[in-house]
């Protein structure tokens, strides 16, 4: 696996050029100043294949894997990391119709996402820190043949973005106190329900490019085949999505920390400061050294979490190495690519300062080092006693 | 275990001024943050109440008190949550260079008003080319009769707007050396070839209004040079280490501040019904955070000791505004994960710390160029 197929290097060199061609740091600045989503581009990118690249081809997707999808989100990220994380933000939690969804919910909606037709919203988190998801209040209620679902939901992704179709929505449907974990359930809940409401959290840190809402339901009716996995089964689902989706936030942060690089290395061959290139400096040299040790070991391992997931071998464990070791990459990496610009890397008009905003959230979402902590030591240590 | 020696005095003067923040500073700080710059008012206001160079001696309307009133105000400055009235870089960073090197004409003629806030001032060393690299500047002052014709363009300078004077570093083209060839003016605003240039937009500090300022055959009296002709870099050099010092009180106070509110936020946050500071996890990054601010604390409130009681601390400066600034950057990266994704909302203000601080490597010199000095001091 230490070399990409044929096909691989193809998706990412057709990724890369759609990003050149397409991706503009002026473009991403006026963007983020009105926070408004990349909506054409999305629609190329769309219209290109690259959404929903591991759906089935008989959704309008892919039919490719994890990794394709991994090298897709790292590459465009790397050429610009607003753009590319609002890019892959679009079909955000649709694995979760994709992998617990009946067939005719999928056959109804990936493909609206897999063409730029709608976007898609998650709505797990109902706490401050977002990580609280035995303590869920949100409930659901079977009544006849539907599902009646009430609560109020944080930090929802494109939560109200008029582009939004649908939100997957974690929800308790039993209150059995002995089994928390076994009480909760996924929902798809349409935008358009009546008594769904969203009021926008503002400007964010970073990857403003997409929206975040607070999102409230109130009696929100929905079929009872909207129900995603078995009912009670909400916890398990979550916890194989979040396998998945950790390991894209971990290709998230391997293009940013990339992305830093590149562009720390393009200025430091070019700035002179007492008659030497800032590269010719040995201290400079070991920072990129540094840089560029952290990019690869973050691309290995979450190239390899990939790769496990494909093998239909999904490893919980490698997917939060991932997300822990890429966030943190990007994060360093990225810090050092402002130092190495100096007063210049503090100015907008050098996008670094932006890929170090946007790395910071990467890091916060898809849980924070502490949650990933504790599933690695869990995995690792075992039973104790 | 404080070692300054704070008096009753002093002790009046920071809960005088802290009231005086919380009414005129701190609710203005959202609307000056959107408007990238303060308003000249704000500057007069805070010189009308007394807080600005309170070391400037009587004859030229300042107090005289000592530099422990620096050092209060530009800890208090750290939580009013704005960073363009700077009074750290006005006072005790700008003003100095008058008082120490300008003609007793020349300070007759500012320091009042810098008492006042009715003369805001800058200084302008960096220039596109020239940032860590001072020396190699290329703006050049050159005498012409009784003046001097300044010709050059200066960058990412603070106050760059709202500044009524700027003291501008300049060489002079004929001098070879170019250690001796740099000379110090001052310029005031509405001189005939000085103009703005971009007001910058920066990742934070954006209540700050920091700026590009160009020279075109700006003319302006002999009389307005600070110190000798040619002493410029070594007035810089001189002034660089209380500049620096500033920063790491700046830095040392802010990392205080947010340990407050990471401790704070730990115990009135549950995580699955559950105090989280009772997660050993919490508990040991905030003790790692507090041993970090109380090392940085104690060795800076001693480095104030000896900057007062005028010691060659240049080094342990250098290592104070090294330490202090690198810490300040890992302590809100961690506060932020305290957080969570709560962590990512602009309405959590330690998103704010986190953009504004990320400068404090760089400016003030970076810390590339604190460890090249630490590492001369020791001959290397």
């Amino acid at each position: 696996m230490f070399e990409l197929s044929k096909p691989q290097k193809e998706i990412q060199k057709a990724a890369r050029d759609f990003a050149k061609g397409e991706f503009d740091k002026e473009i991403a600045y006026e963007l983020e100043i009105k926070q408004a989503f990349p909506k054409k581009i999305w629609q190329k990118a769309a219209d290109l294949g690259f959404l929903g690249i591991h759906y089935p081809e008989s959704c309008s997707g892919g039919g490719m894997g994890v990794l394709e999808n991994v090298l897709i989100t790292e590459t465009f990220c790397r050429s610009d990391s607003s753009i590319g994380s609002a890019l892959v933000q679009a079909t955000s939690a649709s694995e979760c119709i994709l992998r617990f969804g009946g067939e005719e919910l999928k056959n109804r909606y990936l493909p609206r996402l897999a063409e730029g037709e709608i976007l898609s919203g998650r709505a797990l988190t109902e706490t401050q820190r977002g990580e609280d998801y035995l303590n869920i209040q949100t409930t659901a209620e079977k009544r006849g043949s539907t599902w009646v679902i009430n609560g109020t939901k944080r930090y929802v992704e494109n939560g109200g973005d008029p582009d939004t179709g649908l939100y997957i929505v974690l929800c308790r449907t039993s209150s059995d106190e002995s089994s928390p974990e076994g009480g909760l359930s996924l929902f798809l809940v349409e935008a358009d329900r009546p008594g769904l409401t969203t009021e926008s959290v503002g400007k964010k840190l970073g990857n403003n490019l997409t929206a975040t809402a607070r999102l409230t339901l109130n009696e929100v009716e929905v079929p009872i085949e909207n129900l995603l996995g078995d009912e009670g089964n909400g916890y398990a689902c979550l916890e194989q999505y979040f396998v998945e989706s950790r390991i894209l936030a971990a290709a998230k942060a391997v293009g940013n920390a990339a992305g830093s690089l590149d562009r720390a290395l393009e200025y430091i061959k070019g700035r002179e400061q007492f008659g030497k290139k800032i590269a010719e400096f040995q201290v400079s040299q070991h920072k990129i050294a540094d840089m560029a040790t952290k990019v690869e070991l973050a691309r290995l391992v979450t190239h390899k979490a990939a790769w496990y997931f494909d093998q239909g071998k999904p490893d919980s464990t490698l997917s939060s190495m991932a997300k822990l070791t890429a966030g943190r990459a990007a994060m360093e990496v990225g810090a050092q690519a402002i130092q190495l610009f100096g007063g210049y890397g503090y100015m907008t008009e050098y996008d670094v300062e932006r890929y170090y905003r946007d790395a910071k959230v990467i890091e916060l979402q898809e849980g924070i080092k502490d949650v990933q902590k504790d599933i690695i030591a869990r995995n690792v240590i075992g039973k104790i006693r | 275990m404080g070692i300054l020696n704070y008096t009753d005095a002093h002790h009046e003067f920071r809960e005088r001024l802290r009231l005086f923040l919380e009414k005129e500073v701190t609710p203005n700080a959202d609307q000056w943050e959107k408007d990238h710059i303060v308003p000249k008012s704000a500057w007069k206001k805070i010189g009308a109440a007394g807080f600005l160079c309170p070391w400037v001696g009587k004859a030229y309307g300042g107090p005289g008190l000592d530099f422990l009133y620096s050092v209060i105000t530009t800890e208090e400055m750290m939580k009013t949550r704005q960073t363009g009235l700077v009074t750290m870089l006005h006072c005790d960073i700008v003003v100095p260079y008058i008082d120490s090197f300008g003609s007793e004409e020349i300070k007759q003629k500012y320091l009042p008003g810098c008492v006042s806030g009715d003369v805001i001032t800058a200084v302008a060393m960096t220039e596109p080319g020239a940032g860590s690299d001072v020396a190699s500047m290329e703006t050049t002052a050159v005498e012409d009769g009784d003046e001097i014709v300044i010709n050059g363009s200066k960058t990412f300078i603070s106050n760059g707007i709202n500044c009524d004077i700027v003291i501008i570093a300049a060489k002079d083209p004929a001098v070879e050396n170019k250690h001796t060839a740099v000379s110090l003016y001052i310029v005031d605003d509405g001189t005939p070839g000085f103009t703005r240039g971009r007001h910058l937009e920066k990742m934070g500090m954006h209540s700050q209004d920091t700026a590009e300022l160009f020279f075109s055959d700006c003319r302006i009296p002999k009389t307005n040079i600070l110190g000798k002709k040619g002493d410029g870099f070594m007035m810089l050099m001189q002034k660089l280490q209380q500049e620096r010092l500033m920063s790491a009180i700046g830095n040392v106070a802010a990392s205080e501040l947010i340990l407050e509110k990471s401790v704070a936020f730990a115990k009135e946050t549950e995580i699955n019904g559950k105090p989280m500071s009772k997660l050993q996890s919490i508990k040991f990054t905030l003790a790692e955070m507090a041993t970090d601010v109380k090392m940085n604390r104690i060795f800076l409130d001693n480095l104030i000791m000896g900057h007062m009681a005028g010691e060659h601390v240049i080094a342990e400066t250098m290592m104070s505004k090294y330490a202090s600034s690198e810490m300040v950057n890992l302590m809100v990266d961690r506060a932020l994960d305290l957080f969570g994704e709560h962590g990512t909302l602009e309405d959590n203000l330690l998103v704010r710390d986190f953009r504004d601080l990320r400068i404090v490597t760089i400016f003030a010199g970076t810390t590339e160029i604190m460890k090249t000095i630490i590492a001369q001091s020791m001959g290397l």
